[in-house]
């Protein structure tokens, strides 16, 4: 009972008690400043061109692809292929930007969430499992399953933990050996290879207007959004939502106030691993098909998105994720692919240094 | 009414504390009846907080005893008490941040939402300035405002007792002003309250009673009148804190 | 075929002594005066071995001498050092976690990018420019070693030369760490607003623990390309990192000596439970619908990882250090 009064989910998460001018500050944020910081990644994008010379017009596919194109068609196309990329991040990292907020925990294998969904979808697809099913009840199933692995986590290893009071490194540091365990355990069940799944495997762009998307592509994306729409009108608008984000505020009066902690933290990482399984899913039809380390390529720019929108809001992460997709495959109009990823973690690092809220993020939040 | 029935809360002999064989608050009793303003001063590190947040049951009770209505309380977890009727306000972190008035005050009523309607009418009509600003992020409300949002949560589970902790702490003279004539209002309410305040002589005006505590013990008991014009409470801990 | 355990013992002894056992000695107390001294959770230390390791490397390639290019290696190490210490001024440390990782990935895809490729040589690498370190090898031709656990001429003269590095590096750890320096290090990890309110200049002391950390791991880069004569974007993944944190935690965080008898531990039983997992194997003794042999590899990892989640909660002082003095805490 004692430790209750002393637990403190951030370092520093003081408010200041009296203080309006600095209260105003907090609704500065916004269009214009999403606006300014979009065109200082793509500046830095031009600038370093320049810099590297013309490398990034060779090795391109989609370049090449769109050869016969003009450059606003060019242009079009390549941010609507940045959204999709945008969602899957902004599906995956809702979770990882909760869970952190909700429980102060930075998830290094929450990359392995992803893969698992996708991979798990990939065995019902295929029929592996003795019976075979169509892709979209597959993906149905992989969240749900992904869920009951979220829980799993929580009631097996981080809420244990979390009552031992393990010191946060610690607790960084077993998600990083949860992950080499996972990622690895995946390996050896589904293998090596990249595999498809056997739905949707091959794919005709049809046209609209000057766009065009691979009907799945513009699955992904209504899908997506409608998720993601869903999230956040259940964050706002229910009991649980609520409970989450006052837990995430302040957990000692959330449980004075009669909130079950550990029930919203449970249902935190349902939700989170559930959202992360299907952004898994959708990664794996999208773009490289599945493989064992799907997940773990994404962290990364999981991370880039979360922290440009702000580490623990929902929102956050929708917005960061999405503005990292179409950022990273936009700049590939004048830089060569290979500095997508490169682009991206600058952006991370970048924001962390200059605005560590990120860029929805309200100060009082700051770690 | 007899005595014992007037009898709220009853504090005797608590010896309390954070750190394992430190004890702050050391052999402490208070007494607040129905209806009553209790307000405890003292100088810093006296342990006033500590035994406000002893009989919230968020630092360990060593010895001694809590009852609310004669009924031993000190085992109970914060959410249970909030269910028999008493109310906390923090002095820091006393609301979400990020959440709206309204929502702050659902929160308040989380385990009976059925208290909603008619608890928000009655916190609209103490503090009407938050009802103007329903929708409003408390993050982004000034510290006085934070207050009447910490004050209100509190109050929505409809509590029989109130546990401020230093709620004039960091406002402006203004703001002050304000939050101590609430206070007074919530009183008039038939809401008892216990108040730890730094401001000992404001809160003395507006106690029925006060106790100045020192060192973890209780030094001086009194009704607010009495403490305030008692030669040894000026000289000790009024005389200071008097030259604001 | 037969089941030989004193094969795999002998695999096993080959590997605690051998180059990886240096390599991941001298980046575990690089990392060891980040982590286990200071408390910062530098995620991106592979970062400080690609330095030195290409640092040399590049050097070398266009013309320099290796003393140089080593010298260049460690230089730019300690400067990516002060680099990652800038977040650590206002950031709690898992945004110090996220951003070295990140930096250090920046570091390995920019040395495998085309466009850097005139320097780097890009997913090629850079390959044979050590001749001169092997030069100086004293022994001659032949095999070394106690009872079947040998190795040949070059491979012993980098391991005497690695091993002779590590202690040097442990002695000046030690050093640094018994002295008031070191107080103040430990101090920042216990309680960072303590050592503060002492007026002690917290940003400057973690900025010289990551700059002599980012240094071992330099020295370590340097030891990884000189002996396999061989540098590749892709040595330097983040996985290496993670299991340098192993090893540290293994040994003991903390502990001067710590890294050492982590990294010998942590490759004997890795070696040794491949080694018998691969026979076991092969000798049908387990079957080949549960692990074949490509899979083992991957075994070996999901132990490494359920190691480090028990040691890390279980013993977080590692074999070395003791509960008081090396329990972490960052509330």
């Amino acid at each position: 009972m004692t430790g209750r009064a002393g637990s403190r989910l951030l370092a520093g998460q003081h408010d200041p008690v009296d203080d309006p001018g600095r209260a105003a500050g907090h609704r500065r944020f916004s269009v214009p400043r999403l606006v300014a910081i979009a065109l200082v990644v793509v500046a830095v994008a031009l600038i370093s061109d320049q810099a590297m010379g013309a490398t990034g017009l060779l090795g391109d596919n989609t370049l090449v692809a769109q050869a016969g194109r003009s450059f606003g068609a060019r242009f079009l196309n390549t941010v609507v292929d940045g959204l999709v990329v945008g969602l899957i991040i902004a599906l995956t990292s809702v979770g990882l930007s909760l869970i952190f907020g909700v429980t102060g925990l930075v998830n290094f294998a929450h990359g392995e969430l992803v893969t698992f969904g996708a991979v798990v979808a990939w065995f019902l697809n295929a029929g592996t499992w003795g019976f075979q099913v169509a892709l979209p009840v597959a993906t149905v199933l992989a969240v749900v399953a992904g869920s009951v692995f979220g829980a799993g986590l929580e009631k097996g290893i981080f809420g244990p933990l979390r009552r031992r009071k393990v010191p946060n490194i610690s607790l960084i540091v077993t998600t990083i050996g949860l992950s080499l365990v996972v990622r690895h355990v995946i390996l050896i069940w589904f293998g090596s290879g990249t595999q498809k799944y056997r739905d949707y495997a091959t794919q005709v762009a049809k046209d609209y207007g000057p766009i065009s998307i691979t009907d799945v592509k513009l699955a992904i994306i209504i899908v997506s959004l409608l998720v993601l729409a869903l999230v956040g009108l259940l964050l706002m608008k229910t009991k649980l939502g609520k409970a989450m984000r006052a837990v995430r505020d302040n957990r000692d009066l959330a449980e004075a106030s009669g909130i079950d902690v550990r029930k919203v933290i449970l249902a935190t990482w349902m939700g989170g691993a559930a959202l992360a399984a299907l952004g898994g899913v959708f990664q794996g039809i999208g773009f490289a098909g599945v493989s064992w380390d799907l997940g773990f390529k994404l962290l990364l720019l999981m991370f880039a998105g979360v922290i440009l929108g702000g580490l623990g809001t929902a929102f956050g992460a929708m917005v960061g994720g999405i503005l990292i997709g179409v950022v990273t495959q936009v700049s590939s109009l004048w830089l060569s692919t290979e500095f997508k990823l490169v682009i991206a973690f600058a952006a991370l690092i970048i924001v962390l240094l200059v605005r560590p809220q990120g860029i929805l993020g309200k100060k009082e939040r700051v770690g | 009414m007899s005595d014992e029935t007037r009898r709220l809360l009853e504090c005797h002999d608590v010896v309390s504390g954070y750190l394992p064989g430190v004890d702050i608050v050391r052999g402490s009793d208070l007494t607040l009846a129905d209806g009553e303003l209790v307000g405890i001063i003292g100088p810093n590190g006296a342990g006033k907080s500590t035994l406000l947040k002893t009989i919230f049951g968020l630092v360990e009770l060593r010895s001694g005893s809590i009852e609310l209505r004669g009924e031993e309380i000190s085992n109970l977890r914060a959410h249970e008490l909030v269910q028999k009727g008493v109310g906390f306000v923090p002095q820091t972190e006393n609301v979400f941040p990020s959440l709206t008035v309204e929502e702050n005050l659902q929160m308040g009523c989380y385990l009976q939402p059925g208290l909603f309607r008619e608890r928000a009418n009655f916190v609209a009509d103490l503090f009407p300035r938050l009802s103007e600003r329903k929708n409003q992020r408390v993050g982004a409300m000034s510290g006085g405002e934070r207050q009447m949002v910490a004050m209100g949560r509190a109050l929505m589970m409809d509590p029989s007792v109130l546990l401020l902790d230093e709620p004039s702490a960091g406002l402006s003279p203004a703001n002050q002003d304000e939050v101590f004539d609430r206070i007074g209002k919530i009183k008039e309410t038939g809401v008892s309250i216990i108040m730890v305040e730094q401001n000992a002589r404001r809160c003395l005006q507006i106690s029925d009673r006060g106790y100045v505590l020192d060192q973890g013990q209780n030094a001086y008991t009194g009704t607010g009148r009495q403490l305030l014009h008692d030669p040894k409470v000026i000289e000790l801990y009024l005389g200071t804190l008097a030259a604001r | 075929m037969d089941f030989d355990i004193v094969r795999s013992f002998v695999d096993a002894m080959r590997s605690a002594f051998g180059t990886s056992a240096v390599l991941f000695a001298l980046a575990g107390v690089g990392l060891n005066v980040m982590f286990g001294y200071t408390g910062l959770l530098n995620f991106g230390h592979v970062g400080s071995l690609l330095v030195g390791g290409y640092g040399t490397a590049i050097t070398v390639n266009l013309g320099g001498p290796l003393w140089l290019g080593i010298l260049i290696g460690i230089t730019a190490a300690v400067l990516l050092g002060l680099l990652y210490g800038l977040p650590t001024v206002r950031l709690r440390e898992d945004y110090l976690a996220i951003v070295t990782i990140a930096a250090a990935e920046i570091l390995r895809l920019l040395t495998r990018s085309s466009a850097l490729e005139p320097l780097t040589q890009g997913v090629f690498g850079i390959q044979k420019f050590a001749d001169n370190f092997y030069d100086l090898n004293p022994f001659p031709r032949g095999s070394y070693g106690v009872w079947r656990i040998t190795w040949d001429a070059n491979t012993l003269w980098a391991i005497v030369v690695g091993w002779l590095l590590v202690a040097l590096c442990v002695w000046l750890v030690w050093m640094l760490t018994r002295a008031p320096w070191g107080r103040v290090l430990k101090a920042i990890r216990e309680d960072e607003d303590a050592a503060r309110s002492l007026g002690k200049n917290v940003f400057g002391y973690k900025l010289q623990s990551l700059a002599i950390g980012g240094a071992i791991g330099a020295l370590a880069g340097v030891f990884f390309a000189v002996q396999s004569q061989s540098v590749n974007p892709d040595s330097f993944q983040p996985i290496f990192t993670f299991l340098a944190y192993a090893v540290v935690i293994l040994g003991g965080p903390g502990r001067a000596l710590g890294p050492v008898v982590g990294s010998i531990l942590f490759w004997f039983l890795l070696s040794f439970t491949e080694a018998v997992l691969r026979q076991a194997v092969s000798a049908g003794f387990i079957p080949d619908w549960l692990l074949t042999a490509q899979e083992v590899a991957a075994v070996r990892w999901i132990l490494v990882g359920l190691g480090l989640m028990l040691l890390i909660t279980f013993r977080p002082q590692g074999l070395l250090g003791s509960r008081e003095e090396t329990l972490i805490d960052a509330r």
